[in-house]
């Protein structure tokens, strides 16, 4: 008994320690200049709110908001819809064709993106989509979908064929078995594969930046980028940008972190 | 090929009943499932690439179609090249300190959350908090943190005077930290799930026997811990040695060249100096470390894992 609290002990001061920088990041916001010169490790006092309005327009998070959210809910419900389909036929079929067709999808897991960073630069381009949200849509569907695949089909082969084989015989198409009957078993994964994913698109910024930069459909990180450059000495509002771009994101997870940190751990389980 | 296995699973017996040994046995799906996510994966995915494979053997710049085949030329120069032979010097060093650090800080977190404490699920929250926010505003805070100024940031924390961004000797471990820092709760959750997985009464077997807590932890933890184990250094690993975003950040490849990685150098090669075919060779080396160290990995650590 004693030395699990002794370990509680240790382990709240290491949270503290931890939670430094966070401090760090939310006191110097809200601060001015003058606190901030005065003394760089003190509690605001009194706080100032001043940045946040600044920082808001300033760095177009508004806009940012939509952009991102767009661009991520409608890449998430094509991965899901690409990549449950296909990876239902690659866990069901049984020819040689259709293994190495899987090994194919696995192959992007591990190729890095920046091999093929400049061909695709260049398609993007002459299919008119750079700096549009259609075309950062198409690059995470197809740069995401191994992933995709590859979570979908080893959830797909463990689950008995019998449940759409029973639906099939009662006359269904597997157009319906698939969507009524195997996809909503499917949830567990489908939570895995969304949390990750949108983690994942929500945050990427190298694509983004070469793609929208200047296109006015910047997603969250390229705005505050680009904020952070035009205000690099006023630490202040730097942080308030900062807290402001990643408050959504936060917000979700600590509503649903239980959810998020189980598809993180599970996901993974090759 | 393709054609063939279409046609033939294609008239869908869809309907028609069929028994083996009393068991169902639905036919496989038609591969139009398939085919919308493998259109867009070739289009997204393995066409850039093979061109890009097609691209490091050439002179491109970029612009219009002018160019030629150079054979190996790219990669003599990136023999010669001495920012790009220390990015990979670099890149290296990075993900070996990640890899170490960021697992064994994880490791120590999960042992330490694992235990039946009061405080544990807000513990497993606030470690694992950073891993959902986009590593570029991690490393805007990180810069700040890293300030040389004695009475701010770290140094002000710890009564020190580093540079630690500017000096070139401590640069590249100061950005290992960042990311340790924001990944640490990652693999501490993959550890987690681990030691959830390992059987209460193989502790109490081995406690029966005699053992203590570190025979325990050596003998019956951390061998059904390997699939944990073989995940989180291939999860490091592949994002240390791709890692862009929190050099860009952070110190952009300064001071000097000390923090310049592959996915820094190849970024400036094409964005910067137009150099479009250099730098899709550089990303083919890239490219080959990262599925090296995959197969290596992924076979050498399988072997050793164990089930309960």
């Amino acid at each position: 008994m004693r030395r699990t609290f002794l370990l509680e002990i240790v382990m709240i001061a290491v949270a503290v320690a931890f939670l430094f920088p966070v401090y760090t990041l939310v006191s110097l916001s809200l601060k001015d200049p003058g606190q901030i010169a005065q003394s760089p490790l003190a509690p605001p006092n009194p706080p100032t709110f001043g940045n946040f309005t600044t920082a808001w327009s300033a760095a177009a998070l508004g806009p940012s908001l939509v952009n991102s959210t767009v661009i991520t809910v409608v890449s998430l419900v094509a991965l899901i819809a690409l990549g449950s389909f296909a990876a239902y036929f690659l866990a069901r079929v049984r020819s040689r064709l259709g293994y190495g067709l899987y090994i194919l999808f696995l192959l992007g897991i591990v190729l890095p993106f920046q091999l093929g960073m400049i061909p695709l630069y260049e398609l993007v381009t002459d299919l008119g989509l750079i700096g549009t949200h259609a075309g950062m849509i198409l690059f995470y569907t197809g740069i995401q979908l191994p992933f995709t695949v590859f979570l979908y089909t080893g959830f797909i082969r463990a689950l008995p064929r019998e449940y759409a084989g029973a639906a099939q015989i009662d006359g269904a198409s597997h157009l319906t078995a698939f969507t009524r009957v195997v996809f909503p078993l499917l949830r567990p994964i489908t939570g895995t594969v969304l949390i990750l994913n949108a983690v994942f698109i929500w945050n990427d910024f190298f694509t983004p930046l070469v793609y929208l930069g200047g296109s006015g459909y910047e997603t969250i990180p390229v705005s505050v980028f680009a904020y952070v450059g035009q205000y690099v000495s006023q630490h202040g509002l730097v942080f308030a940008g900062l807290v402001l771009g990643a408050l959504p994101i936060v917000v979700v997870f600590l509503a649903l972190q239980r959810y998020v940190i189980k598809g993180f751990s599970s996901g993974l389980k090759g | 090929m393709t054609l063939l296995t279409a046609r033939r699973t294609r008239p869908a017996h869809a309907g028609r009943r069929r028994r083996f040994g009393g068991r169902f046995n639905p036919e496989t799906p038609p591969w139009l499932f398939a085919a919308p996510a493998l259109v867009v994966y070739a289009l997204v995915v393995l066409y850039p690439a093979v061109s890009g494979v097609v691209y490091a053997f050439t002179d491109w710049s970029g612009i219009g179609q002018d160019m030629s085949f150079v054979g190996l030329a790219n990669f003599r120069t990136l023999l010669a090249d001495e920012q790009a032979m220390g990015s990979i010097g670099n890149t290296l060093l990075l993900t070996v300190a990640i890899v170490v650090v960021q697992n064994g800080v994880g490791l120590l977190l999960a042992l330490g959350v694992h235990a039946r404490l009061k405080s544990r699920a807000l513990l497993r929250v606030v470690f694992f908090s950073p891993v959902v926010v986009s590593p570029v505003m991690v490393a805007f805070l990180w810069k700040y943190i890293y300030n040389p100024d004695p009475s701010a940031g770290l140094n002000g924390l710890l009564g020190l005077r580093v540079d630690w961004l500017g000096d070139p000797s401590v640069a590249l471990w100061s950005i290992a930290g960042m990311v340790v820092w924001q990944y640490a709760g990652y693999s501490m959750v993959i550890f987690l799930a681990g030691l959830e997985g390992v059987p209460r009464e193989l502790h109490e077997a081995a406690m029966i026997d005699g053992a203590g807590t570190f025979q325990r932890f050596r003998y019956v933890t951390w061998p059904l811990l390997a699939p944990a184990v073989t995940i989180n250094l291939m999860l490091s690993t592949i994002g240390g040695l791709k890692l862009f975003d929190q050099v860009f950040a952070a110190t952009n490849g300064g001071p000097g060249y000390a923090t310049e990685t592959l996915s820094t150098v190849l970024y400036k090669q094409a964005f910067v100096f137009g150099k479009f075919g250099y730098s899709t060779a550089i990303a083919l080396v890239l490219a080959l470390f990262v599925a090296a160290v995959s197969l290596v990995q992924v076979y050498y650590l399988r072997g050793r894992e164990v089930s309960a």
